[in-house]
């Protein structure tokens, strides 16, 4: 079979083009098969035009790939948009008593609502035809159609559609796709998106907190927790805008729960004031932005990398901040569980950047392993007098924490700035002393902490640097560029402040040629790696159309810069 | 036994003869008459004169953003119901830049009490209107005069709070009662506090308040559970202003509804990993 299969659903939006998409990644994941799916969809809820792909592989990826080995055209615009994505031998199915056929080899025309009996069914007629036509297992597809519809009507009949789709590629297919992606064994891997990562990684540290103001693409993450929350010891509210979420959490951070808001880049616009009262007050949160193209309201459904520089200086004043980007739904997990950690030990906030692409693609990851997660809420007050100091000056800069009610230390704590004690002052020397604490706490920082990742040829000549969610993208583009000839390096980046600095410029001056690839129109990777090393990339390979990227357009963009 | 001096705070640096020295007085006789104990309360309180407040006394206290102390408060509530949360706020912190949390947290009715400290202009940033500084009020930056004034009052009655009062800031014994009547309270509390400010409000002082207010509780046939009364009760301001509990109506609260906190505050539960480990099935 071949390496990878790819396979598109069209439609519009109500065509349940998404749960198509969705019960075809899970049917090839339990087959034992890596899968990338994501979904490309517009801001309505009837209408448009919509996909979703799946991409299957017998080894581990993180990238879609342009290229369609079977096209499920649930309307015809499906069919006139990615016709000319199909490779040689893919198979393109629409509804023949709807479509005409262009007949051409690469169509395969089924009657998709007559055997489906009804409008609603005939996607999964169609998804039974997809599986047919890979002859793959459809029992499997049976057994998730059951998990997702039920034992009841709905289920039985969804399976008899998919049954009817699935006979009717086998016995009318005569063309010469042979993409035959066999069952290859049981190894369970868990099909999550990324949101769903971090809605399960807030939820393994300990997140009993969460404010949100719902915004795509971050909602499915309040979305999840709300409806876990009541068997898992977690209130999660959605308030009148994103002001309130975020000083909310910074309440309940401060009377000592963790507490977390999720939303995107204009909703964090509303956010940065309380950025800083976290900053200021030494709270520990997490703040989730799930980027999408800006500025203002931008392309909604859409994805950039857009919102680093912003994070980096949200708010006036300097106070310390930490800023983490997962690179796949993988590190989402685990990120978030780290991320809550750190805000505790440190007590400040710390931001994982997320986008749309990321957020809303699914994966498979291997179970993640809770035994490997660790709780560190920090330093904790162990007295029990009243004159206990919130920001007791230190070496470290971090001030044990105590929380109202938890006995008899009266915990102040100010948006003015303040004293140790916590209650406000003008005074110069304080002023000072106060600052400088504030700022010192990152000066522990681990430098190997969620370090930067390197992959490719060791000698390479030419350093790719990327960050946050191109992770898989670049490390597929530099393996096709490897198995072209030309051998070059990746690195990147899932925490992008405090910066690693150091490795950064050491990795730069190894090398020829530095291309920094990112998902916006500024380069504000670059620019970061200007203001924190001093040294300039020599190519930028920017993109901020709103799609992701995909391997090949890396690799294309690569050979135009002369590898 | 909690004392009156157990509340003593911080050296204030309000202007002599602030209406706010009333307030304050007023709050530490409530929590000392509720016996609660420092360790117990927590104060929330936002930007203006009315924000130093928590200072002046000695207790729990988050200062936040100017306008946001109701959601903080919220939030430390959801954390740690056990606590008394009192958020404290101005005309201009609460009714302009936190407009939207004040009428949000009524509606959902957090069980928190909420003292507003209405002097009707702004003292801090000196003499500014304020949300409720009475129409054609003559300031530097309303040179021609206050527009109409929003009416809290009535505000928080169509927006679903369950104690609706006022008290005034020169009638300590009157607010003092009012203050222990709103921490009881099951549910969100408003308490709007007519303050005079003695150095930017030269109209809206003592004596004009002296001439006007009465107190609700001598009026035998109010029946503050009748919510259309109450708003007729909103609507009087003029040569007689009412002072006292105009609305009263208990509905569950907020984090009454809260199953999760059956278990005892958020604060308190332990944090297990492992809980997790069954959903991690359903991703399978």
């Amino acid at each position: 079979m071949a390496a990878h299969i790819n396979i598109m659903v069209g439609g519009e939006a109500g065509q349940g083009v998404q749960s198509v998409g969705f019960i075809l990644a899970k049917t090839l994941a339990r087959g034992g098969y890596h899968v990338f799916a994501d979904q490309d969809y517009e801001s309505r809820v009837r209408g448009g035009h919509n996909f979703y792909r799946v991409r299957a592989s017998e080894s581990g990826m993180a990238a879609i790939s342009t290229e369609v080995d079977i096209l499920l055209a649930l309307n015809e615009e499906s069919l006139d948009l990615h016709m000319r994505e199909l490779t040689a031998r893919g198979v393109a199915v629409f509804d023949s008593e709807k479509v005409k056929s262009t007949d051409d080899g690469n169509t395969f025309g089924i009657p998709l609502e007559k055997l489906a009996g009804d409008k609603i069914m005939a996607n999964t007629v169609a998804l039974g035809a997809a599986i047919g036509l890979m002859e793959y297992d459809l029992s499997v597809l049976e057994e998730v159609l059951r998990e997702q519809f039920g034992t009841g009507e709905v289920g039985k009949n969804n399976i008899k559609a998919a049954r009817a789709g699935y006979e009717y590629a086998r016995e009318n297919y005569k063309g010469d796709f042979r993409y035959r992606p066999a069952k290859t064994g049981t190894n369970r891997r868990m099909l999550v998106s990324g949101n769903e990562a971090i809605a399960l990684g807030a939820m393994a540290a300990g997140c009993k907190f969460v404010s949100s103001y719902p915004m795509t693409p971050s909602t499915s993450i309040m979305e999840y927790m709300a409806s876990k929350a009541d068997d898992h010891g977690i209130v999660v509210i959605q308030p009148e805008d994103e002001i309130s979420a975020i000083n909310m959490i910074v309440g309940a951070g401060y009377a000592g729960v963790r507490a977390m808001t999720t939303t995107s880049g204009s909703g964090f616009c509303l956010m940065v004031e309380g950025l800083g009262l976290a900053g200021i007050t030494e709270t520990p949160i997490v703040v989730v932005d799930a980027q999408r193209p800006g500025p203002a309201v931008g392309l909604p459904t859409r994805t950039e990398q857009g919102d680093l520089q912003f994070m980096l200086t949200a708010h006036h004043g300097d106070f310390p901040r930490i800023i983490l980007a997962p690179a796949d739904v993988e590190e989402c997990f685990w990120l978030t569980v780290e991320a809550f950690n750190l805000a505790d030990r440190y007590q400040l906030p710390v931001v994982i950047l997320t986008d749309q692409h990321l957020a809303s693609s699914y994966a498979t990851v291997d179970r993640f392993d809770l035994s490997k997660v660790v709780i560190d809420r920090g330093e904790l007050y162990s007295g029990d007098t009243e004159d206990y100091k919130r920001h007791a000056i230190t070496r470290s800069g971090v001030s044990p924490r105590a929380f109202p009610g938890q006995g008899k230390a009266l915990v102040v704590t100010d948006s003015d700035e303040h004293d140790e004690s916590g209650h406000l002052t003008e005074d110069a020397g304080i002023r000072t002393g106060i600052v400088s604490k504030r700022l010192r706490k990152l000066d522990r920082f681990g430098s190997g902490k969620i370090r930067p990742r390197t992959y490719g040829t060791a000698e390479a000549e030419t350093l790719l640097i990327g960050w946050g969610s191109t992770y898989g993208a670049l490390h597929e583009a530099v393996d096709i560029l490897k198995s072209e000839g030309s051998g070059v390096r990746m690195l990147h980046l899932s925490r992008l402040y405090p910066f690693p600095a150091e490795a950064i410029a050491k990795a730069m001056d190894k090398v020829k040629t530095v291309i920094v690839i990112e998902g916006n129109a500024g380069g504000q990777l670059a620019r970061l790696i200007r203001t924190e090393t001093g040294r300039e990339v020599d190519s930028k390979i920017l993109k901020f159309d709103g799609r992701p990227f995909t391997p090949a357009y890396i690799v294309e963009k690569v050979r135009e810069e002369g590898v | 036994m909690v004392k009156l001096a157990d509340y003593n705070g911080l050296e204030s640096a309000w202007c002599p003869g602030c209406g706010n020295f009333g307030i304050l007085s007023a709050v530490k006789n409530a929590l000392v008459e509720l016996e609660l104990e420092p360790h117990q309360v927590l104060m929330v309180s936002g930007i203006g004169q009315s924000g130093k407040l928590p200072h002046y006394l000695r207790c729990n206290t988050f200062n936040s953003l100017h306008g946001r102390p109701v959601p903080p408060a919220v939030g430390a509530k959801i954390a740690n119901p056990e606590l008394t949360v009192i958020a404290v706020s101005g005309d201009g912190d609460g009714y302009g830049e936190g407009g939207n949390h004040f009428i949000h947290a009524m509606r959902r009715n957090h069980d928190i009490t909420y003292l507003v400290h209405n002097n009707q202009v702004y003292g801090l940033t000196k003499g500014q209107a304020s949300p409720t500084s009475d129409a054609g009020f003559v300031t530097k930056t309303t040179p021609h005069g206050a527009a109409m004034p929003v009416n809290p009052l009535a505000l928080a009655l169509v927006s679903g709070a369950g104690f609706v009062s006022r008290g005034f800031a020169g009638d300590v014994e009157h607010l003092t009662g009012l203050i222990k009547a709103g921490i009881t309270h099951r549910g969100f509390a408003l308490i709007d506090i007519l303050q005079p400010c003695v150095s930017f409000n030269h109209k809206n002082t003592y004596e004009w308040y002296r001439q006007r207010v009465y107190r609700l509780e001598d009026e035998k046939d109010y029946d503050p559970s009748d919510r259309l009364a109450a708003f007729s009760k909103t609507q009087e301001w003029g040569d007689r202003i009412p002072i006292g509990v105009i609305y009263r109506q208990e509905r569950p609260a907020f984090e009454e509804q809260l199953s999760v906190l059956n278990e005892g505050p958020l604060v308190n539960q332990e944090i297990i990993p492992d809980r997790v480990e069954k959903l991690l099935d359903e991703f399978l």
